[in-house]
């Protein structure tokens, strides 16, 4: 008569029976289970308590980031509860390890609040990480359905219009955090923004702790740096912007800020990751309601998404925030000073860029994902990156990218704009001969040196910095590599 | 002083066979060129005068070459002249690549108008000296 008579869902006496009893049997594993395609799947890495089943932990977090508790309910037996359950499907040994385990679960869509991102983490991620029966668990990836996709706006801009905004094509954007990160006054911070943007900079930068301090209230900081944006623009006849960070302690505050910045013409307002999934979804929703590009630092990442066996993966992340309707986001420079396997950052960036990414599980990507038309998200690369490097920067990070360079842009020897002249040249003359065709990644030292020969800027960049590398071993690594295959 | 929009604006003017080199990269990518040239170099100048419709159909390098020294013909040294690079497939279906091929001799530049408001802003207009001329007689 109703859908739930014709499958095991009608509840047996027994599985109610008052007392605890283990997940598994409760309705949490279902090795059978074929997901729906309107079903929310989760991977995670699970490390289960010496002596508990890998299986059994497993559907203990299907169980308790569902519908379950620690004791059996009779309430249950009220609602369609085989709907509502997350199931685990599959479990595997992590290669290379003995103690981890992958774990897939599939959760029903009507679990979920459409358009929000905090009803979703609140069962994903919500109870289920502080779960004694594991010692540690990690958010590895996720799949979202289409049905749940529509639900959000995406990237209030998107890379496309992005670049329609700010007439560049072709290359990547160039950009640079303003430095010393604190400290500055109002007026000579806009000088800093006036000199980077005139050499040859598109973007301008507050960093993240750049709020509203003594030492610069930010509606001073706001004024002197759109003198610099409007007066580089005049001089170079580009369009230039500066990313005005709006975070503060309330969205009240933050909404006044981003107003101030509307009304002094900025093209684009920064958010720190720190605000919450609620606030960059407000900002994200006021950002599509005004034209402006929504940049987001990652502020706070690491603090869950470096160590490998808890917490959760940047590339969770990145589809979150794509969700959520960023338009820039940080996510890796390769070569720079923060972390960064290659194959890792591939990943992120093709979720940040893709519109139909492939399953991938070099990259990390266990699943395919169709972002359903969703605008691409622009990925940025900040820290520790320099002039030398950008052979490997175009290589590894493709031309829908912000390169930002801070220290190496106002660490130059000969000033600032001498750093963003350097840059700027060093870029388009290694876009010049990837498009020629030569072989740009090993030709690369031999491209920026003719460069260098006519443009003093980038030889004193490249003598200044050359041989800086931050050469450690990732965290974040990849836990499935190629396997070599008979011919 | 030297407008530098365009994704190669910082180097030095490309030779044609530099052109032809970018434009090779835009054909095997399946773009359609077109060139387009103005005498109002303002940044947010977004519609530049089109040299007829994008060539859909002109598969080699040198055909593409000489719809530029056509264009060429008529209109270097009194304006700027872009090569614009059209991608159809979906998902971007937009540009791909935007380069100055000419410039005119000189280059004035832009003055920055600042009207002073309450409360310490100022509104910013951009302005290019040319533009005090009427269109057509700018750069001559």
């Amino acid at each position: 008569m109703n859908d739930l008579t014709d499958n095991k869902a009608i509840p047996e006496k027994s599985r109610y029976s008052a007392g605890v009893m283990e997940y598994k049997k409760m309705g949490y594993w279902e090795p059978d289970y074929v997901p729906k395609v309107t079903d929310v799947i989760a991977l995670f890495r699970v490390t289960p308590q010496e002596g508990v089943d890998p299986e059994e932990a497993s559907a203990a977090i299907a169980g308790e980031s569902s519908t379950a508790t620690w004791t059996v309910v009779w309430t249950d037996r009220l609602t369609a509860c085989d709907k509502y359950r997350a199931k685990c499907y599959r479990v595997d040994p992590v290669p290379n390890t003995t103690d981890q385990f992958f774990a897939w679960i599939a959760y029903d869509i009507d679990l979920f609040e459409g358009g929000s991102i905090a009803n979703l983490t609140a069962s994903i991620i919500g109870n289920v990480f502080g779960f004694k029966a594991v010692k540690a668990l990690r958010l590895e990836d996720m799949h979202i359905p289409v049905a749940y996709l529509k639900t959000f706006q995406g990237p209030a801009t998107g890379v496309v219009v992005e670049r329609e905004r700010m007439d560049k094509f072709g290359r990547p954007l160039l950009g640079a955090t303003t430095k010393p990160k604190l400290g500055l006054s109002g007026r000579n911070y806009g000088r800093v923004v006036y000199e980077g943007l005139k050499g040859g900079l598109d973007f301008m930068k507050d960093d993240e702790n750049i709020n509203s301090q003594p030492f610069m209230h930010w509606r001073d900081r706001f004024l002197y740096v759109m003198e610099a944006v409007n007066k580089a623009q005049a001089e170079t006849g580009e369009v230039k912007g500066h990313y005005l960070n709006v975070t503060a302690g309330t969205m009240e505050e933050m909404y006044a800020r981003a107003e101030f910045a509307k009304e002094l013409g900025s093209i684009i307002i920064m958010i720190d990751l720190v605000v919450g999934y609620t606030a960059i979804q407000s900002m994200a929703l006021w950002a599509r309601k005004n034209d402006m590009i929504l940049h987001l630092h990652r502020a706070g990442n690491s603090t869950y998404s470096r160590q490998k066996n808890h917490g959760m993966n940047f590339r969770v992340i990145c589809k979150w925030m794509r969700m959520a309707g960023v338009d820039h986001i940080h996510a890796g420079t390769v070569v720079g000073k923060l972390e960064g396997d290659p194959l890792m950052i591939k990943g992120f960036y093709d979720t940040l860029l893709g519109e139909n990414v492939p399953a991938n599980l070099q990259h990390g990507l266990f699943f395919d994902q169709d972002w359903a038309s969703l605008n691409k998200c622009m990925p940025v690369a900040s820290g520790g990156i320099h002039a030398g490097q950008m052979h490997q920067l175009i290589h590894h990070l493709g031309e829908d990218v912000v390169l930002q360079f801070g220290g190496g842009t106002i660490g130059h020897p000969m000033g600032i704009q001498a750093g963003a002249t350097a840059n700027r040249v060093a870029l388009e003359a290694m876009i010049q001969a990837r498009n020629e065709g030569r072989d740009y990644l090993a030709e690369g030292p031999e491209i920026l040196a003719a460069a260098a020969r006519w443009c003093s800027p980038l030889r004193a960049a490249l003598d200044t910095w050359k041989g800086v590398t931050f050469d450690y071993a990732s965290t974040d690594t990849a836990d499935f590599v190629p396997t070599a295959t008979a011919a | 002083m030297r407008i530098t929009q365009g994704t190669f604006s910082f180097l030095p003017d490309f030779t044609d066979e530099q052109i032809s080199a970018q434009i090779q990269y835009c054909l095997d990518n399946g773009w359609a060129l077109n060139f387009e040239y103005t005498d109002d170099p303002h940044p947010r100048n977004t519609y530049w005068e089109m040299w007829g419709i994008p060539l859909f159909d002109i598969a080699d390098a040198a055909g593409v070459m000489m719809e530029l020294a056509a264009c060429r013909k008529v209109h270097a040294g009194t304006n700027y002249i872009r090569m614009t690079a059209f991608d159809s497939s979906h998902g971007w279906e937009s540009i791909r690549l935007s380069m100055i091929t000419d410039r005119p001799a000189h280059e004035p530049g832009f003055m920055v108008e600042r009207q002073e408001q309450a409360g310490r802003r100022i509104a910013y207009t951009t302005r290019a000296y040319v533009t005090t001329q009427p269109a057509g007689e700018r750069y001559t």
